[in-house]
């Protein structure tokens, strides 16, 4: 059915460096979110906070009513049972083979036999185009490869919950492509909650309902798809649109000068809002809007050429 | 300045704080079910292969000295008949338990530190638990019981090369008789004598492994982390069985009066 995840005030640091502050979201229960941010701001840290896996030093993640920070190790091993997570390599394990990595979690959690497992393994295996394979070691295969082995054993439980640590970095274009529909699919199919850590802009533009952007310490922005992708907040709009101009930089952000700079430049216009990648089944998603439907309720333009079939992506200039 | 300071000087007792908790942990996983036979098996038989071999050419030369070293001295005293017995003394008491300590932490430790450290990075530890398994109960309570079980065979091994060792360094090469040396074992050597060094054992091989997978399972930082835990580890606990080593000596002549011809 899905469930929902309550970030309150969460803040987090490593010694005295702050990786974020203040986060505060609720990623709604079934709907897929993306979240954006450039290199090294904590995306994958803050994961790793939402299972547990990392303590913050403030605020709550609250799931069915359990807080993750602070509730006792038992619950967090019960809780996490509702999780399936494709970490940022993979992290198969390195001494079994594809076949067994899969079936690990059926083999501790469920009692199912051999060959139901080997229903399930095998579907899950198809699903992620890697029939053949099943007989290899990690170390022996591709790193998208391994990703794709990481999301069949993320999906072997039926998750409620499904966090990705940037699956489409190190696949090629047409298999992120099908990676994306196939989270479309997946969520269709299971109404699992979705959280999706991505660089791909192409991703986060047609994916989710919901996108949030972290920048500089803190979540910047988090909200429906079409408000972000209308925003004219300055961050946003570079990140989003992956432009030059705008306050992010090579490093962090860019100091004053550079941005005295470019004070004058003129912004290119906003482009147009794709189309949502809809379920192959052309049935639509239970959390699925029309397209435009959030710029009509709140009284926003939305970019001239949106909402168009068959438009061309045209993001960056 | 003052709190930077203590907190310089705490800082050694938060690790140890922090090791401690961790061998607490591992404890408390020994006794949760299903024990993991089949890891416990592999590791042993993995531990035993990176170490037998190494053991071996330790104990040979180990025992030669002592019979060497021991013989020469006990010669001047005139007690050539206690020969025997002075090399299994310090082969059983000494020797073995360090020669142990020794290819457990450099040989097992290391190898145990590596493998763990190589999936912490790797988030395969992290994997783990989010899929509901404590990776402690997993993987490190059967390191720690195959790294002490391995110990206790090692220390045997090295007794038994070392004592032979010493047998063919004292008939081959000073000239005594093999009659002497081994009718004076039980002169000055007693059963307690074996004992100890079984314990010694036990003790090195816990700590190796406890030190060994604490190292790992933090380390931190990439390829280099796990070279550092793996270099850490291995110093650490050479100091630690060192000093144990000492200490346990210590109370067991202590409680354990020696024999006296
Ligand atoms: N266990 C840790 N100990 C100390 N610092 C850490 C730890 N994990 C992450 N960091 C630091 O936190 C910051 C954020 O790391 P994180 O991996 O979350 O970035 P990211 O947003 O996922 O980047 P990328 O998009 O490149 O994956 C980095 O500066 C990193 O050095
Ligand atoms: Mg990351």
């Amino acid at each position: 059915m899905g469930v929902e995840i309550e970030i309150k005030d969460l803040t987090k640091s490593f010694g005295n460096q702050l990786i974020w502050g203040d986060v505060t979201l609720t990623v709604p229960a079934g709907e897929i979110c993306v979240m954006l941010g450039p290199s090294g701001t904590g995306k994958s840290v803050l994961l790793k906070t939402i299972i547990g896996l990392l303590k913050p030093d403030r605020g709550s993640v609250v799931i069915e009513g359990v807080d993750i920070a602070s509730c006792p190790e038992k619950d967090l091993y019960e809780i996490r049972k509702l999780f399936g997570v494709l970490f940022q390599d993979g992290a198969m394990f390195g001494s079994m083979n594809l076949y067994d990595n899969i079936a690990f979690p059926l083999r501790e959690h469920t009692k199912k036999s051999e060959s139901e497992i080997r229903d399930i393994v095998m579907e899950k295996l198809d699903l992620t185009g890697l029939l053949g394979t099943e007989d290899k070691l990690p170390g022996e295969i591709s790193g998208g490869m391994r990703k794709r082995a990481g999301l069949a054993r993320a999906l072997v439980l039926d998750p409620e919950i499904v966090l990705f640590d940037e699956p489409d970095s190190g696949l090629d274009p047409v298999r992120t492509s099908f990676l994306n529909q196939l989270i479309v699919d997946l969520n269709a199919q299971i109404d699992a909650t979705f959280l999706i850590v991505t660089h791909d802009i192409n991703t986060a533009r047609t994916v989710p309902d919901n996108i949030g952007l972290l920048y500089h310490k803190h979540l910047a922005m988090f909200g429906p798809r079409e408000m972000l992708l209308s925003s004219e907040e300055p961050v946003v709009r570079q990140f989003l649109n992956a432009q030059v101009v705008g306050p992010i930089g090579m490093s962090e952000e860019k100091d004053a000068d550079e941005l005295e700079a470019e004070k004058d430049m003129d912004l290119p216009p906003l482009p147009p809002i794709p189309m949502q990648l809809e379920p192959s089944n052309g049935q639509p998603r239970r959390s699925q809007r029309d397209p435009g439907a959030w710029c009509k309720e709140n009284g926003v333009e939305p970019p001239p050429g949106s909402f168009e079939e068959n438009m061309t992506m045209t993001t960056g200039s | 300045m003052a709190s930077l300071t203590a907190s310089k000087v705490l800082k050694p007792i938060g690790a140890s704080g922090k090791l401690f908790a961790f061998a607490l942990d591992t404890f408390r996983q020994l006794f949760r079910r299903p024990f993991q036979t089949r890891e416990f098996i592999q590791q042993a038989w993995f531990l035993a292969s990176v170490t037998i071999v190494p053991t071996a050419l330790v104990a040979i030369p180990f025992g030669a000295v002592i019979a060497l070293q021991v013989g020469g001295l006990i010669k001047q005293f005139g007690a050539q008949s206690f020969t025997g017995s002075a090399s299994v003394l310090a082969v059983v008491q000494q020797a073995a338990p360090i020669g142990t300590a020794l290819l457990i932490a450099g040989a097992g430790g290391s190898a145990i530190a590596a493998d763990l450290g190589a999936r912490k990075i790797r988030e395969e530890l992290d994997a783990m638990m989010v899929l509901g398994i404590d990776p402690i109960q997993r993987l490190v309570v059967p390191r720690v019981l195959a790294c002490m079980m391995v110990a206790v065979f090692l220390n045997g091994m090295v007794s038994v090369v070392g004592v032979a060792g010493g047998y063919v360094f004292n008939v081959g090469l000073q000239g005594g008789t093999p009659g002497a040396y081994l009718a004076s074992f039980t002169a000055l050597a007693q059963l307690p004598d074996l004992w100890v060094g079984l314990v010694k054992a036990l003790i090195f091989g816990l700590l190796a492994a406890v030190v060994a997978a604490y190292k790992g399972v933090n380390a931190g930082g990439g390829p280099k982390g796990v070279g550092d835990a793996v270099n850490e580890s291995v110093v650490i606990t050479f100091v630690l069985l060192f000093i144990v080593n000492f200490v346990v000596s210590a109370i067991y002549l202590q409680i354990v009066p020696p024999k006296t011809g």
